[in-house]
């Protein structure tokens, strides 16, 4: 896919100054340092002689003296002109004194010599991806923040799906559909994925979604509302390597075939531009003095801030080694063993585990291993493995399943009983530890804890997004450096100086090991800083302890992570004391599910038979289900006899099941609300002013009922936008100028442009300093986003140009004060509008809303008292009213009825409590109503609340803490939901059982602690 | 300022936090006030002023020498991981110096800002208070310096003639930060400009350090004072060697604007004035007074926009016109001399942003932040870094959301937005910098 034509030779650009002419006769040399590959040219009197483009593994001053050395004959005495570009070139050019050219200024130098048609660039590297804007004003650009690693990225999900890059590459060239994957970062991606691989989609497909997002995430993120058209050149290694990622690309762009520049230099661009930069400075020196002057660059000391080492001494270890190894689990030979056994089955994120358990807990046979993407069949081989051993003289009793693919392998294999996570490791660590008041669980993507008090689980703490991944990123980082994880970890045990590698999620971590690398820092130091990253990312992120004594006294971790001794080790440092950590770590899960199965005391087993296993066969086909406005993508899974498990879906429609008795009547006022504005419009009617578009998005989900009864009655015919979507997400994402602000707000880009698109006169979304006053706290504000999106709307979306933008500073809080502005407002950028009338349209407005806010409150009580008459769970969903749109909250309460409980909102039901001081300064009308609910859930044991946070929110960092204390002061459980753009339920519905399963065992206990006072009481009178 | 009546503060039923801590009347005697660091030199004077009507303060300096990791540790520690920066370090360098053993903590209390706005900032207050409970401190009082009624302490009052004292040290600080930064970039000998700074920030803390009511100390404030303050320091500034060459062989001048704590403080920004000076440009930064005056207008704004509080209004409109005044006769002393730029003044500046961002939005930095790049340009500053702290709310509106239309409007304009956080790295930081430099200097 070259196009020589529009190319001149790379040559062409390279001139000695000349003022120093050297009779023609020098070299120039451009040198580019990446953060995973090192790229040079040479030329020689004008001659491109050499150029080379390989991965450095983070050798950088190494590899750049080899590199060098590599090129010193061809060079000869020539005066040389070089200069050093890329990010990991930063260091060396300072220590060996050359001269440093930024990379993306460099790629614009080489384009505008070599291409000066070209109106965009679009360079992929391993850590950054950079836009160039030619035409009309150069632009040049860089990922931000939370979206860097591209490169980095699509190497991890190769190791994920088990393929080296070169296959990734081949697979999506094969595929027959895209799976809609977060684009916000790399961790939200293979948050999206993970679940996809369990469900069994096939690789292919989940390959050209991986590019997909990449494309789709550089575009948003960079492009940021300007357009990418005209002649697109794509360059860096990525791009020149994979015709997956240049299709996506092609794809998401809409571009012309020959609008597409794949140049073969693609890879080279910087080193050129360097070389180019080189000859511009005019400074020259020669290969003797410039190879000397690395070489000393190279002793130079790591700079990287680091921590004290893991482990002082080996024999430090040994004793370390020794007090782990006391926890074990008896092993017993299966040939030695006739009798019972039952199978447990832990279908993990990232792993597969099996066990094979006696009836005295002995451990018969266990299986740890990579799901390679395709657990299926590695149960299947398992389980055939499982028969062999047994033979005749050991019989299954018993089998169960949990983890992430538990409903898969459940279907596939017959298993008994499928269980969840939580009470699966739960179930497990008390074998280990009766007393057990901790439990710390860091598997491959997720990071769980739970407190224990009085055998049953108190409180629940599991990773958001963010934080996820962290273990398995030890691993796929430990395989591209070339090591495998457990002799990576052993590298780490006696690093002398762990580097210093932050917390805030792998994307983070992944640059600040790139720093690392280049600073200096050994592999063994990376290993170790790593585990100590993942450990506190645990404790200060999920956990939110900040002391020993807050997390308990009888500590278990387990989880496959922490088989890994550094990890292990980084923790018991971390938190000052010791802890057991089982033999069979990583085995937990499947362990507790044996456990849990024995349990049951079946008299037989409907597991799949050895014979029934030879003539499985499994097969997995995409489709999308049209059962409601959700059209979630939907896996089907078909096994031998023409079975089906359908995954994927959010509600139980699609999956062909029968919804649980009753769930269409359950009381949900999230749904209540939604039918309720989708109503709104059928009352309005045309006044002969025009038609009103109100983007119902953020704070309209609270005001609309005001505005539309306002506008109506001012003589607008009022229209709202919507529903919102993942298309419609789609259509606005382009003109989003920062990526990190909350799914909410940047969906709203994409209401307001088909608002343009239906071609209303006016787009109405006010700026609202203050929201309602409900007289419940300090004050009465909205968020700064939802205050002043329609700012930001004015300036990056240009579509809204084309009508009138209705966006005035208004006072909702005096009706007089809101008729004065309205009036000079109106007749200002309108036409006219006389007093009365906007008099009589504000009271209209007020009176809507506050019938509005009446109905909803009667509907929660209705629904508050429906449950209570036949005894439903009763969750208050709560979160922001805007969470109440499907493609915001994802459906969660439907889940929530489909799992059996009656749903309410927070301002269906705020009013109920009584109000009390808070320690937060309470200033956020939503705010308030999040507390007033926290406090009616802490008032009523049979409430439970589950709190939904968008990614992003900044002042639910506040928010969330206060209603955790206010529950926890009534020893409620508190579960919060971190939710954006990412469509997988699988982590949420892990969450919401594993609170059913909290309440089951409270309940349990509360009624055999009754029965046991009533027997006592009984025994008395007797 | 209004004095609303605030609730007793009771302990909640609701809640695992202790009753919070009373700053008593006998406390002030008696303990020390620990002052976060924003701005080494404006911090300086200022808490010389407190020291001056009977309060014993002190500026942490944990963090600033070389030891910024221990502040981040016991923020990551300490504060919610999804708090943004700021709070994480400031409450970091709180900690940080209780844990230092330098201080009794039975004899130490803490002073944080609380602005009252919109955004979370506010909060930072009852994020610090949970944080000493975490890390067993519970029992050291924290108090809130605030203008808008919030919370009150028995033992700490900013009193009339306490407020003009206050707004000289800002004034003060304002001028020697900016005269240093026009300086640093040409000073001959490395660190000169930094010394003169130091100097002078000591002389003028230490002409407020005297008594009140004592003759001297009136002296310090007499107007004809201060303005041959003003033409000293601006000599003394001039007169360093090399800075004649400032308007001869100009370098490329970058603006920062921000998130205030990030804009200024090094800790927040991984010290990026240091950074510019080193890659051979001119930082430019608008002072802490047009923070105070954006605050002012504000609530100038509120009546004239919603109708609300007209009194305070009235009061603030006062300030106002006090505030621009004073900050007239610092333009025009910097004016007299020719190798210096003034500031702008601020009735000009907030009429900047109209056409972008209304006056309106005003939580966090608002539309200052946007004005604040357009005053930029104005002044010729073609290059601008916009600092934020990672996930930053306000600033997604007034900071990057605003990028697109000023570029549109002014095609030749660099902006290139830099979040800051403990997890994000420096190089990169740099890296994007060094971008907007090499086009700068083009």
């Amino acid at each position: 896919m070259t196009n020589e034509d529009c190319t001149l030779h790379p040559w062409e650009m390279i001139d000695a100054p000349a003022e120093r002419a050297h009779d023609g006769h020098f070299a120039a040399i451009g040198i580019d340092i990446g953060s995973t590959t090192a790229k040079i040219v040479v030329f020689c009197d004008r001659r491109l002689v050499y150029s080379c483009y390989e991965r450095h593994f983070s050798q950088v001053r190494p590899k750049t003296l080899e590199l060098l050395t590599r090129v010193r004959e061809l060079v000869g005495d020539r005066p040389v002109y070089v200069s050093i570009s890329g990010s990991a070139g930063l260091g060396l050019a300072n220590a060996a004194d050359i001269p440093f050219v930024q990379e993306v200024f460099a790629t614009g130098e080489t384009v505008k010599h070599l291409a000066p048609e070209t109106s965009v660039v679009i360079e992929l590297g391993g850590e950054d991806a950079k836009v160039i804007f030619f035409k009309g004003g150069i632009d040049e650009r860089m990922n931000g923040t939370c979206a860097g690693g591209t490169g980095a990225f699509i190497d991890q999900m190769a190791t994920l799906l088990d393929v080296t890059a070169e296959e990734l590459d081949e697979l999506s060239l094969r595929h027959t559909r895209i799976y809609p994957i977060a684009s916000r970062c790399g961790v939200f991606a293979k948050t999206d994925i993970q679940p996809l691989l369990n469900q069994g989609a096939a690789k292919e497909n989940i390959a050209a979604s991986i590019f997909a997002a990449v494309a789709s995430q550089t575009i948003a993120g960079l492009a940021q509302g300007r357009k990418i058209d005209g002649q697109v050149m794509f360059l860096g290694g990525p791009l020149y390597y994979c015709q997956g990622l240049r299709a996506a690309f092609i794809d998401a762009l809409h571009l012309e075939k020959e609008n597409a520049v794949f140049p073969d230099y693609g890879r080279l661009s910087v080193a050129l531009g360097a070389a180019h930069y080189a000859c511009g400075l005019g400074r020259y020196t020669d290969m003797d003095t410039l190879i000397a002057n690395v070489e000393a660059s190279t002793h130079e000391k790591s700079e990287a801030a680091h921590t004290e080492p893991l482990f002082a001494s080996e024999a430090d270890y040994e004793s370390f080694r020794e007090r782990h190894a006391k926890a074990s689990v008896k092993t017993v030979f299966p040939a030695d063993y006739t009798g019972n056994a039952y199978v447990g089955i832990d279908c993990g994120s990232t792993t597969t585990k099996l066990v094979l358990m006696g009836e005295n807990g002995e451990l018969l046979y266990a299986y740890y291993h990579s799901n390679r993407g395709n657990p299926v069949s590695i149960v299947r081989e398992q389980l055939q493995e499982i028969y062999d051993i047994c033979g005749d003289r050991i019989t299954v009793k018993g089998s169960a399943v949990t983890g992430y693919g538990e409903e898969l392998i459940r279907h596939a294999f017959h298993i008994d009983r499928g269980l969840v996570e939580t009470m699966a490791h739960f179930t497990a660590a008390k074998y280990f530890n009766p007393n057990v008041d901790f439990i710390l669980d860091i598997g491959g993507q997720d990071i769980k804890c739970f407190k224990v008090k009085g055998d049953a689980i108190d409180s629940i703490m599991l990773n958001e997004a963010c934080s996820s991944g962290c273990g398995s990123f030890i691993e796929t980082f430990a395989r591209s450096m070339g090591y495998e994880v457990n002799e990576f970890a052993r590298m780490g045990l006696f690093a002398k100086a762990p580097v210093e590698l932050g917390t805030r999620c792998t994307v983070f971590m992944n640059s600040s090991v790139k720093q690392a690398q280049k600073d200096g820092a050994t592999v063994g130091d990376i290993s170790a800083g790593l585990s100590r990253s993942v450990v506190k990312n645990a404790i200060y992120k999920v956990i939110r302890a900040s002391s020993a004594e807050e997390l308990g006294r009888e500590l278990v971790v387990q989880g496959g992570t922490f088989l890994n001794d550094a990890v292990l080790r980084a923790f018991e440092m971390e938190i000052g004391c010791n802890v057991i950590r089982p033999q069979i770590a990583g085995l937990m899960g499947a362990f507790g599910a044996a456990l849990f199965a024995r349990s049951l005391g079946l008299e037989r087993s409907t597991t799949m038979t050895a014979a029934e296993l030879s003539s499985f066969t499994h097969t997995s086909k995409a489709a999308t289900c049209r059962g409601c406005g959700n059209n979630c993508h939907l896996t089907i899974n078909t096994f031998a006899g023409g079975e089906r498990y359908v995954s994927g879906n959010k509600c139980e429609r699609g999956a062909g099941m029968k919804a649980p008795e009753g769930a269409d009547i359950i009381p949900n006022i999230h749904q209540y609300k939604r039918d309720r504005f989708a109503a709104l419009e059928e009352k309005s009617r045309d006044g002969g002013r025009g038609t009103l578009g109100i983007p119902m998005a953020l704070g309209m989900y609270e005001l609309a009922p005001l505005w539309h009864a306002l506008f109506t009655e001012l003589g607008f015919y009022v229209t709202f936008s919507g529903p919102s979507t993942r298309d419609l997400y789609l259509k606005g994402q382009f003109s989003i100028p920062s990526d990190t602000a909350c799914y909410p707000a940047k969906i709203m880009h994409g209401h307001v442009e088909q608002l343009a698109d239906r071609g209303v006169n006016a787009i109405f979304y006010p700026c609202l300093t203050y929201n309602i006053n409900e007289k419940t706290g300090d004050n009465h504000y909205n968020c700064p986003v939802v205050a002043y999106y329609s700012e930001l709307l004015k300036g990056n979306v240009e579509s809204v140009r084309s009508t009138r933008f209705l966006h005035p500073y208004l006072n909702i809080n005096d009706e007089r004060q809101l008729v004065k502005e309205l009036v000079n407002y109106l007749n200002d950028y309108v036409g006219h509008f006389d007093k009365g009338e906007v008099k009589r349209a504000v009271r209209a407005g007020f009176e809507a809303y506050g019938k509005w806010m009446a109905d909803i409150r009667r509907e929660g009580e209705a629904a508050l008292k429906w449950a209570r008459e036949r005894g439903s769970r009763i969750m208050v969903l709560c979160g922001r009213p805007y969470h109440t749109d499907p493609e915001i909250g994802h459906g969660i309460d439907k889940l929530a009825t489909s799992l059996g409980f009656a749903v309410v909102t927070e301002d269906s039901i705020a009013g109920l409590t009584s109000t009390a001081p808070v320690n937060v300064l309470n200033q956020w009308t939503y705010h308030s109503r999040l507390y007033a609910a926290a406090r009616y859930a802490a008032d009523n044991p049979d409430v439970q609340l589950v709190q939904l946070v968008s990614f992003g929110c900044g002042i639910d960092a506040i928010t969330t803490d206060e209603v955790r204390s206010i529950l926890e002061s009534h020893n409620k459980l508190y579960t919060q939901i971190k939710i954006d753009e990412i469509t997988n339920l699988g982590a949420v519905t892990i969450r919401l059982r594993s609170l059913i399963g909290a309440l089951e065992i409270s309940e349990k206990k509360q009624d055999s602690h009754k029965h046991s006072t009533e027997g006592e009481i009984a025994h008395e009178r007797a | 300022m209004s004095a609303r009546k605030k609730q007793p503060v009771v302990l909640s039923a609701y809640s695992d936090m202790p009753d919070r801590v009373i700053f008593t009347k006998e406390m002030k005697a008696t303990h020390t006030i620990l002052l976060p660091n924003m701005l080494p030199r404006h911090f300086k004077i200022i808490s010389r002023v407190l020291n001056n009507y009977g309060y014993k303060t002190e500026i942490l300096t944990d963090g600033l020498n070389g030891d910024s990791k221990t502040v981040i540790d016991a923020g990551l520690k300490y504060v919610h991981n999804d708090a943004c920066y700021p709070a994480l370090l400031v409450i970091g360098q709180f900690i940080a110096a209780l844990q230092s053993g330098r201080y009794d903590t039975n004899k130490v209390a803490l002073l944080l800002s609380q602005t009252g706005g919109g955004c979370r900032a506010s909060n930072y207050i009852s994020l610090l208070r949970k944080a000493l409970v975490k890390a067993g401190f519970a029992h050291v009082p924290v108090i809130s310096l605030n203008f808008s009624g919030l919370e009150s302490m028995p033992g700490f009052k900013i009193t009339l003639p306490m407020i003009p004292r206050l707004m000289y040290a800002i004034l003060y600080g304002d001028l020697i930060m900016s005269l240093m930064n026009q300086c640093r970039p040409y000073e001959t000998n490395k660190g000169d400009a930094e010394r003169l700074a130091d100097e002078w920030s000591d002389r003028l803390a230490n002409e407020m350090a005297v008594i009140p009511g004592k003759k001297k100390a009136k002296g310090a404030l007499k107007h004809k004072h201060v303005l041959a303050n003003y033409r000293a320091i601006i000599r003394d500034f001039a007169a360093i060697e090399g800075v004649s060459e400032r308007r001869v062989n100009p370098k490329v001048r970058v603006g920062v604007v921000g998130e205030i704590y990030v804009k200024f403080s090094p800790l927040g920004n991984n010290d990026l004035e240091n950074f510019l000076v080193s890659e051979g440009a001119e930082p430019v930064l608008a002072g802490l007074l047009d923070f105070c005056m954006y605050v002012v207008t504000n609530n100038m704004m509120d009546y004239e926009l919603y109708g609300i509080g007209k009194t305070r209004a009235k009061i603030y409109k006062i300030a106002d016109k006090f505030f621009l005044n004073r900050q007239k006769e610092l333009i025009e002393a910097i004016q007299e001399q020719p190798l210096f730029d003034p500031p702008t003044p601020f009735d000009h500046t907030r009429t900047l942003a109209r056409d972008y961002v209304g006056m309106g939005a005003k939580m966090g930095e608002g539309w200052l932040l946007t004005a604040e790049i357009l005053e930029l340009i104005d002044e010729g500053v073609n290059s601008v870094v916009i600092t934020q702290p990672f996930g930053c709310l306000p600033n997604h509106i007034v900071g990057k959301g605003m990028m697109k239309p000023i570029k549109e409007n002014q095609p030749d304009v660099n902006l290139v937005a830099i979040d800051y956080d403990a997890g994000a790295t420096k190089i990169n930081q740099d890296n994007r910098i060094k971008l907007m430099l090499a086009n700068a200097k083009k």
